[in-house]
């Protein structure tokens, strides 16, 4: 199994917090992979890393071979021309029109002509069924519609590699489902090396080709989806099964806590 | 005392370990815009008229009115106050002198400034604050586009060359406030009024001001665009950046202008 991206001995810190621990895995080429952990286990951090946002302490991150972590903003520019990158919020530019924000990365880094880049915008905003709304800015539009917008932003330049921060985050079941959806069509039609973040247990089993699992910051688990069902790791039952971390605190524990020692 | 010493110690080290954190990214701010305004469009062949057009109406054009307001009633304010001194001496046409040189010298650009500091200035630091709490500028880095070039740059331009036209603008109100003023409350004659004027600037004068407009251009931009990309999250450290960006503009502004006019004093 070839891969798009190898993290080896990943480690990062905010201030003196250690949040990403020695993480060591890959992420194979023209695979739905997701990575999976429960609020505030290094995710989102991990993804900021694989765009270069943050700067790792440690570690490398190998893209296509190249070590990202080593790469100036210019080096690390014309990687991600490659990456397209959807956002928690969606991100769109709110002063911007939804065609105007699909349009964006095509006038920055290509000379097409504005007729070529207004065809290529209607096809992408066909490609995510939200043709009609050109003219609508992100306000107008609902919570899963700024989703597809941002995925078609995501896909202007066709990228090799496309990343999803919590894609059904903060939508209705249905909605959700619809996003998954185009996941998965735009995987069977344009071969891409999907990443997505979520901890939405649905959309996992229903786009996931392989699965990183994390957890306070460590890697619990990478493998298959159905490796991920057969495993017997308690941390990895409990999130499957949804039951809660019933880790007792000692008293003595407990006394320093609340005594702020701790 | 040894935990009062610590504790001044720790204090000063923290203190001086957070200022020169902000000049390190002052600095790197103002290195990136100045290779992106002046150097990276001409290695690119990329301008970016389009946005800086955008920006020229809404800092320029748009604060035409209110520019001209405030310094056509600046002209009037300066030529009472410069009657009720000289008539003790019967040299009421040196009021166009006294009003010519203030306006052109000083209080064009200053108050050109300061308007523009509460006007553009706190848009800078509100939009760009904005955009970093909904994660828009790290958006603009994802798609692999540098917010400075994008979000900075035009606004740059912008500045640089609108304030001196707004400048302009308000020199000429304000001495045409003079006029009126003088005309009417002190009944000189127009023709001797606008000859006095003219006979007493110097191209040094309305130029030493364009100068200083220019200066008071780039750094409310970059005091503002500055408190801008510090916000890290929220709708109420946009507000509190956005009253810092005005604050700290309106004290560059008087800072550059005691510089620029010890500058002035010595150089010509």
């Amino acid at each position: 199994m070839e891969n798009a991206i190898n993290i080896s001995h990943l480690d990062t810190h905010y201030g003196n917090y250690k949040v990403l621990k020695d993480i060591t895995v890959s992420i194979p080429r023209g695979k739905t992979t997701v990575i999976l952990g429960g609020s505030g286990c290094g995710k989102s951090t991990l993804l900021k890393h694989l765009i270069g946002l943050l700067r790792p302490t440690n570690g490398t991150i190998l893209i296509n071979d190249k070590d990202i972590t080593l790469m100036n903003e210019f080096q690390l520019n014309d990687i991600r021309r490659h990456i397209g990158i959807l956002f928690q919020g969606a991100a769109l530019l709110n002063s911007m029109t939804i065609a105007d924000n699909v349009a964006l990365p095509l006038k920055e880094h290509t000379r097409l002509n504005p007729e070529t880049i207004n065809i290529m915008v209607r096809m992408k905003l066909d490609l995510v069924g939200l043709s009609g709304f050109d003219h609508f800015f992100p306000a107008q539009l609902s919570g899963g519609m700024k989703k597809r917008a941002g995925i078609a932003r995501a896909m202007a330049l066709d990228p090799e590699l496309l990343f999803f921060d919590e894609p059904s985050a903060g939508l209705d079941p249905v909605t959700a489902a619809g996003i998954d959806d185009l996941i998965l069509r735009l995987k069977s039609v344009f071969k891409m090396t999907i990443t997505v973040i979520t901890h939405e247990l649905p959309s996992v089993f229903m786009i996931a080709d392989y699965v990183i699992m994390l957890e306070k910051g460590e890697m619990l688990f990478a493998g298959t989806l159905d490796e991920l069902k057969a495993s017997s790791h308690p941390a990895i039952r409990r999130f499957l099964e949804r039951k809660p971390d019933t880790a007792a605190v000692s008293p003595d524990d407990y006394f320093d806590i609340i005594a702020g020692r701790i | 005392m040894g935990s009062y010493g610590q504790t001044i110690f720790g204090l000063t080290g923290r203190m001086t370990i957070a200022f020169f954190t902000e000049l390190r990214i002052l600095s790197r701010l103002i290195n990136n815009t100045a290779y992106w305004t002046f150097v990276a469009p001409f290695i690119q062949k990329r301008f970016r008229v389009k946005q800086s057009i955008s920006e020229i109406v809404k800092v320029g054009y748009n604060s035409i009115p209110i520019v001209c307001v405030i310094s056509f009633f600046l002209g009037l304010i300066l030529a009472l106050q410069a009657a009720y001194q000289l008539r003790r001496f019967g040299a009421m046409i040196y009021v166009a002198n006294l009003v010519g040189v203030s306006i052109t010298r000083e209080l064009g650009p200053i108050i050109t400034a300061i308007i523009a500091s509460g006007r553009s200035g706190s848009a800078f630091a509100a939009e760009i604050g904005s955009m970093k709490a909904a994660e828009e500028v790290d958006a603009l880095i994802g798609m692999g586009i540098n917010p400075v070039s994008y979000l900075v740059v035009p606004k740059l331009i912008a500045m640089i060359i609108m304030m001196p036209a707004l400048t302009i603008f308000a020199d000429c109100v304000g001495i045409l406030g003079g006029t009126i003023l003088s005309v009417t409350l002190l009944e000189i004659q127009p023709n001797a009024y606008l000859n006095q004027t003219i006979n007493a600037l110097l191209v040094r004068d309305v130029v030493t001001g364009l100068i200083k407009a220019v200066a008071f251009g780039i750094s409310i931009t970059i005091v503002g665009v500055y408190q801008g990309f510090k916000v890290t999250a929220g709708a109420e450290e946009v507000g509190m950046r956005t009253t810092a960006s005005v604050v700290s503009s309106i004290f560059m502004i008087i800072l550059l202008d005691l510089f620029f006019t010890v500058l002035f004093y010595f150089l010509t």
